[in-house]
């Protein structure tokens, strides 16, 4: 793949990186990568779990340091030895792993490190009054005082880009910005990009979602395995070579290796697996029903705070329900604790990664076997002999790339932390599988491989609850989609019934749908490259 | 530059240096420092110092040990002194019931105080640091009500005094349990499902109860291995002394034992420990007071020192730079 003229390359790079190289301990993450920025571009960086996409920014916004390479910044040579100094010089990033502080409010966060004074001690009326007009700006309603630990994942995201947007930035950095941003808040996203962009910001956008790069992004670059593969636009690229290109693999062996994904439920009549009937708690849950039999892959959708996640909790037990029944196996059981629930036959897949899934200080191995510790244990003491095995028969059939199953997970690439959190909850052998965003921050390739997984745990007798935001996740890999709305089930979708719009109809539910609909479509709008994007760049 | 410079640095030795981890830095102040020692302090390098030195940390050690677990939830157990005391002071007022007796008393005490720790610190959320800062002063303040307004209580019994005094075989009885100790921590901590509860309940607490970790369960269980340990040194102290002195014995070990703990290079925020670690680090103070006191440094200038030692072993160890 070659540069090519049909994006303005011919403009003067603002950030210009060559030959880069990072080495963590032996593995070799990044292996001479050249890379370059203009002005007012949105390029995307793509590339495996493990490629090195966050390590080249991470080196690029001061976060580390390389071990050889070169830099410039405007013509000038550059390293950042903190992201305090890649800040001063316009260098932004918004990690893939949010940095915040939990108990400060929203205008602190955004302010942090630059509070605005008045005889020398903080301005908090300036600071809060500038904080909400930037928010009224980007659109976003949010209120300044709010502890920023009290908001969702979704919305201390925002939080962070605008606190990017805020510093002046001329290159802004996200690592995988919509993992945890609902249809409304991409659209938001969408039009803050594009405002930057017509302003010269330069925009790295690192995504594994196909879909937003190509509404988004004018030029990609991709990485294998810590090398360049190549720089071009993304208009006239097809998806499936950018697919090749990724996996280098030959556009043959990718439509050979295709199986699709679609799980046709054999959905015994039996009784079904789980039965939750009426499941309540406080105000976000206010009576769910919902039934998954063996065999069968079950969609949870709903929009932000609709409930889904609450429900998952509920049935495993980490928020218990307050009223309503379950019954697993045709037996009641009232799980109070994450015990309860595992004891039962359920397990449950985290959305939240870094606060609810790793332990950053154990390794792989032991990250893995956490759950199925009582099962490996002998007169008290853990078999090394029978982990080891566990660990490298899910470390092979999840493709999880470590230097070895005594690395520690916090090194790990965010994909390959998420194999290794849902190989946790395999390796107990549940009767009933919850994920939660089980493909969050997955490449596709691995994206697809989980998915079979899914298929096969489901085929062989397994029943999975899945909540996605993600619609097309949500229509290839159900069975049937039971969707909710203000804590309560408001439709079930039949395995024909299954597409978008109808999820979308019932999300929202009357007359929001108009607006749901609309903010949805940049991102479902396939494989049309952003022709118009291509020439803000210019 | 200096990202060339790293480049230049071979990777292998790098890594070897990374495996043997934080303890590295610890390990290799310990050999300097006894290096130093036997070749500059007359008579440290004799078996009857080293030895010594050995029963002198034999106490600390066992505190320590307790230490590392409760530093390794990511808590702290100030209380230790105060449990050594009433442990102490338990077992010489029942003495005159039998040694079995004594010694179950006095853990049993001690137990009690962990337990409460515990349940205060994972049932009720209270800070670490505040709830064994209560029970270090009340706890010595019982300790003092126990043995009549803290008065020494004598101990006349020689088989007990066996405790502090005795040997088995070559070995010294203390340091016998020291040891003990020391292999019973670091069996639990590689491999038992309860050290690794312990490792994943200090290092991330929410993502440890959905895994199914019994986390309250673990932190009781923390508080309460540490206060037993605490009490076992404190009949140990109580043996050696031939009395139970309540308002001396265990006098500032937290502060040691943290110290030992710290300089080893178990995570202060958890989620990381060693007790081989915390072993190098009980023997580094030791031999610094040891040699200290045989060089005839006045005892405030030992501190300062000892205080630099501890700020460097520890900068040895901070996180690295990627
Ligand atoms: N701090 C670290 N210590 C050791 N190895 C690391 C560290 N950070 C990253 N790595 C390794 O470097 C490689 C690249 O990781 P990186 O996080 O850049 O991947 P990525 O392309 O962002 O993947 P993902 O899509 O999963 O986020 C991986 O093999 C990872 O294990
Ligand atoms: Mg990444």
């Amino acid at each position: 793949m070659s540069a090519d003229a049909s994006v303005a390359t011919t403009d003067a790079p603002f950030l210009r990186m060559e030959g880069i190289t990072k080495r963590f301990s032996g593995v070799t993450a990044l292996d001479g990568v050249d890379f370059a920025l203009v002005p007012g571009e949105v390029h995307a960086l793509v590339g495996e779990n493990g490629a090195g996409k966050s390590t080249l920014v991470k080196i690029m916004t001061g976060a580390y340091r390389r071990d050889g390479g070169e830099m410039w910044v405007e013509g000038r040579p550059a390293g950042f030895a903190t992201p305090a100094d890649a800040q001063a010089a316009g260098v932004v990033a918004v990690h893939q792993e949010i940095h915040i502080l939990g108990f400060r409010t929203v205008a602190e966060n955004v302010f942090l490190g630059r509070e605005p004074r008045r005889w020398g001690v903080i301005d908090w009326r300036r600071m809060n009054d500038d904080t909400a007009r930037l928010m009224a700006e980007l659109g976003l309603d949010l209120d300044p005082r709010a502890a920023l630990g009290t908001l969702s994942t979704a919305r201390q995201q925002m939080v962070a880009i605008a606190r990017g947007v805020s510093l002046g930035a001329k290159v802004l950095v996200l690592d995988e910005p919509t993992s945890s941003l609902a249809e409304r808040e991409v659209a938001i996203l969408y039009a803050l990009i594009r405002r930057l962009q017509a302003q010269g910001t330069a925009i790295v956008y690192i995504s594994h979602r196909f879909d937003e790069l190509y509404a988004v992004c004018d030029r990609v670059t991709v990485l294998r395995d810590g090398k360049l593969v190549g720089t071009r636009a993304l208009a006239g690229l097809e998806r499936l070579d950018l697919v090749c290109q990724m996996l280098g693999k030959s556009r043959e062996e990718m439509q050979a290796g295709d199986a699709g994904f679609a799980p046709d439920a054999p959905a015994s009549a039996d009784e079904p697996l789980l039965h939750a009937d009426g499941l309540r708690r406080g105000t976000r849950l206010r009576g769910v029903n919902v039934e998954v039999r063996r065999g069968e892959i079950v969609g949870l959708a709903g929009l932000l705070g609709s409930g889904r996640t609450e429900t998952a909790r509920a049935l495993f037990g980490a928020d218990p329900a307050e009223g309503g029944s379950i019954r697993l196996k045709g037996k009641a059981i009232e799980p109070r604790s994450p015990d309860d629930g595992i004891a039962a036959g359920i397990a449950f897949l985290s959305e939240d990664r870094k606060a609810e899934g790793i332990i950053p200080e154990l390794s792989v191995g032991e990250n893995l076997t956490l759950a199925a510790l009582p099962t490996l244990t002998r007169f008290g003491i853990v078999s090394r002999a029978k982990q080891q095995a566990l660990v490298e028969r899910y470390m092979t059939r999840l493709g999880i790339k470590a230097s070895s199953s005594q690395q520690k997970i916090r090194e790990l690439s965010g994909g390959n932390q998420q194999k290794v959190l849902l190989a946790r909850w395999l390796c107990t052998d549940p009767e009933l599988l919850i994920v939660d965003e089980p493909t969050r921050g997955i490449d596709i390739g691995a994206r697809g491989e989980i998915q079979a997984l899914v298929n096969e745990l489901a085929a062989g007798g397994m029943g999975v609850l899945m909540i996605s935001s993600d619609l097309e996740e949500l229509v290839e890999g159900s069975s049937r989609v039971v969707v909710l709305r203000d804590g309560e089930d408001v439709a079930r979708l039949a395995r024909g019934e299954v597409t978008q719009d109808s999820i979308i109809r019932a999300m929202a539910g009357g007359s929001a749908t108009a607006a749901v609909a609309s903010a949805v479509t940049p991102a479902s709008a396939s494989d049309e490259p952003s022709a118009p994007a291509a020439e803000v760049g210019a | 530059m200096s990202e060339t410079t790293l480049a230049a640095v071979p990777r292998a030795g790098r890594r070897r240096l990374r495996l043997s981890g934080p303890t590295a830095g610890a390990a290799i102040a310990l050999g300097v420092l006894v290096g130093a020692n036997a070749l500059l302090t007359p008579n440290f390098a004799s078996a009857g110092n080293l030895w010594n030195v050995l029963l002198q940390v034999s106490t600390v050690l066992l505190v320590a040990v307790g230490m590392t677990l409760v530093i390794s939830t990511g808590g702290v157990d100030l209380s230790v002194g105060s449990v050594m005391a009433i442990a102490g002071a338990v077992a010489a007022t029942t003495l005159d019931r039998g040694i079995p007796v004594a010694i179950a008393a006095g853990l049993g005490a001690a137990a009690v105080v962990g337990l409460l720790n515990g349940v205060l610190i994972a049932r009720f959320r209270i800070q670490p640091i505040v709830v064994t800062l209560a029970t270090l002063i009340g706890g010595r303040g019982i300790a003092q009500v126990l043995s009549n307004d803290g008065e020494l209580v004598p101990i006349d019994n020689p088989s007990f005094e066996f405790l502090g005094k005795g040997h088995l075989g070559p070995f010294p009885t203390q340091v016998v349990v020291a040891i003990v100790a020391v292999a019973l921590g670091a069996f639990l901590l590689r491999a038992t499902p309860f050290g690794r509860y312990v490792l994943a309940a200090g290092g991330n607490p929410a993502a440890a109860r959905l895994a199914g970790v019994p986390v309250w369960r673990t932190i009781i269980t923390v508080y309460v291995l540490s206060a037993l340990l605490a009490g076992m040194a404190g009949l140990v102290e109580a043996a050696k002394l031939g009395a139970s002195d309540a308002a001396k014995i265990g006098l500032n070990v937290e502060l040691d034992a943290i110290a030992a703990v710290v300089v080893g290079g178990t995570a202060l925020a958890g989620g990381r420990a060693t007790v081989f670690g915390t072993v190098i680090g009980a023997l580094i103070m030791q031999v610094i007071a040891t040699s200290f006191n045989m060089l005839l440094v006045p005892y405030a200038w030992s501190l300062a020192l000892k205080a630099g030692i501890i700020l460097f072993a520890v900068y040895l160890q901070r996180p690295r730079r990627v």
